[in-house]
């Protein structure tokens, strides 16, 4: 059985700032509208005041669960199985040329 | 009696049997689809030319004794979000718009090769994330119930297409209830089996320690049937596992007697709705009736599966949707400054709100400074539910409860208040947090006449417990009804 903290004092409710939802945005690689980042901004801070209920458990002798299962990496022999399939790869490409992805300069 | 209110099972005993062919099965569901379909709106794709070829060539392996199982020639659906070489596969976003595989998912091949004839890809919410189908961006399908309502999701067109008989079963992806809840709203049977058992090589993922492929049927024996043709261990997946007990349909067995049922009160407590446990209580009752043995007891934790499930789900969605980048495949947009202009612009144009929110919640619970407070403790809880439902399972062989709280809502109404919608997952995320499998199957209707489902759960391998209480408890309850389209 799991033990349960305390009733700790109300936390604060989460205020997402406008630098931290420039910041996610950049990780998620997304480009938020104005809009869009004020609605991310109310939708996050809502659903972190709900995460943060696990706060409530003391899981500071718990193992994290990634697998269920006791499993372990799963490897296999260096060697090429399948054959040629670079004109498959490239059929759904948005550019494609020469057998290659086409992709925006990187470089100048 | 028309051909379409057979069972898969019944329909391929029908046609092994000469009295009927695989030609007019796929004609028969094709009418359909082209009666219904522009109401219910369960599928994006019907590939009607492959569909008539290929049940010819389905037809002369029956003739020629190649094809015997119990699914040989029967049309079935597949959720979008699985690949099919040839056939379109949109996850039902415009970031897959223009999608098409050139490799089909193991588990859709695995139900080829049992003789079964995919009809077309169902409509589901974008990328799997919805408990309605209204996030799609193909439009939202309706519940053959009640055209009001929502089918649930995110596998609505697969549950959807199945009850309007647009099918005659389908396979659905399960990563926190996304087969049974929609299987529950629809008045269908649905399965998600134990992590690991269904290859998810080929099918697109968003949870991928969640993720489940299941079947969707007509009763318990077509989804067993279903779900024996579709598990196997498969070295493209590196979370399958090699299971040798995977001859579901022997479950089929009508005897509970002596059987260990659980039933948790904190599945019966706020935020239920009076009708649904009512009927589910009845169900038990009705397995008692039967020779089960019913216990009430205190499954922990319950409160926390919403929680962790939610940074869980999210912080996996994140990074696997980083492939999504506008150049392997898919949308990519039109204008653009540079390379990292173009993964932006591209990204944002071509996901959906939801996805974009649960992108964002998963970004942020995994970055630098969150990690620890957010994703490593969702982990830890995950292990604390877990032993929680080991010690049920040190005493009961099932675990008894609603599929979802309430019957399905009215369209339009969830997607506005994402939490309140989420809240809907209470009885399903657990199941995936802790790899075991579930069915959902039809045990009443509320008094506006939309079913209940039945939430059976096993532990993990015990497919065959929840299958044969399943099966148990609908020869019990006798034939359930179709909804009149």
């Amino acid at each position: 059985m799991a033990k349960r903290l305390g009733r700790k004092e109300k936390k604060m409710a989460n205020e997402i700032s406008d630098e931290m939802i420039e910041y996610v945005g950049i990780l998620a690689k997304l480009e938020l509208s104005g809009e869009e980042k004020e609605q991310a901004k109310a939708d996050m801070g809502k659903m972190l005041d709900y995460i943060d209920k696990l706060g409530e458990l003391d899981t500071s002798d718990v193992e994290p669960m990634s697998h269920v299962f006791d499993m372990q990496n799963v490897f296999r022999d260096d060697v090429v199985t399948n054959g040629d399939m670079r004109e498959d790869m490239l059929k759904n490409a948005p550019g494609e040329k020469d057998g290659m992805f086409i992709v925006p300069r990187t470089f100048e | 009696m028309d051909l379409l209110q057979l069972t898969a099972v019944e329909l391929s005993g029908k046609i092994k049997a000469g009295e009927l062919t695989v030609v007019e099965a796929a004609e028969a569901v094709l009418e359909q689809i082209k009666k219904k379909d522009g109401i219910y709106r369960c599928y994006i794709t019907v590939d009607e030319a492959t569909v008539m070829k290929k049940a010819g060539e389905i037809q002369k392996k029956i003739d020629a004794g190649e094809l015997t199982g119990p699914l040989a020639g029967t049309p079935v659906a597949v959720k979008d979000n699985m690949c099919t070489k040839g056939m379109l596969t949109t996850c039902a976003s415009k970031m897959l718009g223009n999608f098409v595989p050139v490799y089909t998912a193991e588990a859709v091949l695995r139900l080829e090769e049992a003789g079964a004839l995919v009809i077309g890809k169902t409509n589901m919410d974008e990328f799997a994330m919805g408990s309605t189908t209204e996030t799609s961006a193909y439009g939202e399908t309706k519940n053959p119930w009640d055209i009001r309502k929502v089918p649930g999701g995110s596998s609505g067109g697969s549950a959807a297409a199945v009850a309007a008989r647009e099918c005659f079963a389908a396979l659905g992806s399960d990563t926190g209830g996304s087969i049974r809840q929609p299987a529950s709203f629809c008045g269908v049977v649905g399965i998600k089996p134990t992590y690991g058992t269904v290859s998810r090589y080929g099918l697109i993922a968003y949870g991928s320690s969640l993720d489940q492929i299941g079947p969707i049927g007509k009763d318990v024996t077509d989804c067993a049937a279903l779900l024996e043709a579709v598990a196997s261990y498969d070295k493209k997946d590196s979370t399958s596992l090699k299971r040798q007990d995977t001859d579901f349909t022997s479950a089929l067995v009508d005897d509970v007697k002596g059987m260990k049922i659980g039933i948790p009160r904190e599945y019966f407590g706020d935020g239920i709705e009076a009708e649904v446990k009512e009927a589910v209580l009845n169900a038990a009752q009705v397995l008692e009736g039967k020779g089960a043995i019913l216990e009430e007891f205190d499954l922990s934790l319950v409160e926390y599966a919403i929680p962790a499930y939610y940074t869980i789900a999210a912080a996996e969605a994140s990074s696997n949707l980083e492939r999504f980048d506008g150049i392997k495949y898919g949308y990519r947009t039109e204008d653009y400054e540079g390379l990292h202009q173009m993964y932006k612009k591209s990204r944002s144009e071509g996901f959906g709100a939801e996805v974009k929110r649960r992108i964002m919640l998963g970004s942020f619970v995994l970055s630098s400074g969150y990690y620890d407070a957010y994703y490593l403790k969702a982990l830890k809880v995950k292990a604390l539910i877990k032993k929680a439902f080991d010690d049920a399972f040190a005493k009961y062989d099932v675990i008894l409860g609603p599929t979802a709280p309430t019957t399905a809502p009215v369209l339009g109404k969830s997607l506005a208040e994402p939490l309140k919608m989420y809240l809907g997952d209470i009885y399903t995320v657990s199941v995936n947090l802790a790899g075991l499998p579930g069915i959902s199957l039809p045990c009443g209707k509320d008094s506006g006449g939309m079913p209940i489902g039945l939430h059976l759960i096993g532990d993990c391998f015990k497919e065959k417990n929840i299958l044969r209480v399943a099966y148990a408890y609908e020869r019990a309850r006798g034939p359930f009804g179709e909804p009149e389209l």
